[in-house]
């Protein structure tokens, strides 16, 4: 029995890391917010603290999707091999025309790559050549139009950064999205604690 | 259940008259240990589903190039707090738009403390709005409401902090607009003052 319970464990232990690599760790800022991420249909935009820009969407046949418009829309010519390599992989932080080399390097080389890549080019209107992000989040609506928006940004990262993905969501008329953060606790004394204990007399 | 049995071999034979020597059994009881076992399996299941990242909700208002000055919904002076992000995690703040170019608000310079910062600022202004309510300054629709600057050189802790704080202190009525040159003067002229 208590072989049982020790194998259960481990299984646990072990099972959580099989989610693929983040190419950036982003340290959130934090807030009182306890509303969970949702669970499904979500995209995520990584900003890191030098405002490098990382996208990501989640379930693989959306991405699947999303790459073959994106492969069509650019003409990248990616293989099926790179294309099904996207569809399981986490965040892109390639410009377009790297796109393609970014996909069928090995991983280590990719690692390698997202150390010193310069993340997805943006700009603060939606029209631009430069704004691949616009293209990127324009295509990935297309393909699921239930998508939430969120951003996962580091709390060093510039103002003028942050402001750029917003213009560019506002451009594509998405006002309402999420901001990924830590959890703190309600200051005493405030407002919110009153609202708090309220919610929990009742 | 589970049990380990470390007594002393006891004699298997009883010689007759031999007087029954004092057998010591351990016997190790192991029970608490799968008990423990248990513990650290929902204790990794509760906090790796509790460490899933929180969101906050964010609105912001409908822009559109076509939209007229007219249509846009005016903010009462009276009701208004503007906040101006700036560097090292500096917040100035003054009361109203600062759009009167004949009398530049006071500009103040705050930080983002449990106290005495931008917090108690926000509180004050709270109960300022609600007293010209009662003496019927303001009509019972207006809200205290806090425009946010953010300058070139804040992070997205500043922003996400103020934005907490509106949450906070229970503010519903805010806005995140650009900082014009007229603020950023605003600045410039109390960093000098120092």
């Amino acid at each position: 029995m208590c072989d049982v319970a020790f194998l259960l464990l481990t299984f646990f232990m072990l099972a959580t890391k099989f989610k693929p690599d983040e190419p950036v760790t982003v340290v959130t800022p934090n807030s009182i917010s306890e509303i969970p991420l949702p669970d499904a249909d979500i995209m995520m935009i990584t900003i890191d603290a030098n405002g490098r820009v990382f996208f990501s969407i989640d379930n693989k046949n959306v991405r699947r999707a999303l790459i073959e418009d994106i492969n069509e829309y650019k003409g990248l010519n990616l293989s099926e091999q790179e294309m099904n390599l996207f569809a399981i992989g986490a965040s892109i932080g390639t410009p377009f025309n790297e796109l393609k080399s970014y996909l069928s390097a090995p991983p280590e080389q990719q690692r390698e790559y997202d150390k010193n890549t310069s993340g997805i080019p943006t700009d603060t209107t939606v029209n631009s050549e430069q704004n691949e992000l616009a293209a990127w989040i324009r295509t990935a609506r297309n393909n699921n139009p239930k998508v939430r928006i969120t951003i996962n940004a580091d709390a060093k990262a510039a103002y003028p950064d942050i402001k750029k993905v917003i213009n560019t969501l506002a451009g594509w008329k998405i006002f309402k999205f999420n901001l990924i953060t830590g959890l703190k606790a309600v200051p005493p004394g405030t407002a919110a604690y009153e609202m708090q204990n309220q919610g929990m007399k009742e | 259940m589970a049990e380990m049995d470390v007594s002393s071999g006891g004699g298997h034979k009883k010689g007759p008259g031999v007087k029954k020597g004092k057998k010591l059994s351990t016997r190790v009881d192991l029970t608490p240990m799968v008990d423990l076992g248990f513990l650290l399996i929902t204790f990794f299941m509760f906090t790796t589903t509790l460490s899933k990242p929180k969101t906050m909700e964010i609105n912001m208002p409908y822009k559109d190039e076509k939209m007229e000055e007219k249509d846009q919904s005016k903010i009462k002076a009276s009701t208004a707090l503007t906040v101006l992000l700036s560097k090292d995690h500096r917040v100035y703040y003054y009361e109203g738009l600062g759009d009167n170019p004949e009398q530049p608000p006071e500009v103040k310079l705050t930080y983002f403390k449990n106290q005495d910062g931008i917090r108690d600022v926000i509180i004050e202004k709270k109960k300022n709005v609600e007293l010209l309510k009662q003496q019927g300054v303001l009509s019972a629709t207006d809200q205290t409401t806090v425009l946010i600057k953010p300058d070139h050189n804040s992070t997205y802790d500043d922003l996400v902090n103020i934005l907490d704080e509106m949450s906070i202190n229970d503010i519903r009525v805010y806005a995140i607009v650009d900082i014009t040159p007229v603020d950023q003067e605003f600045i410039q002229l109390t960093e000098n003052a120092n």
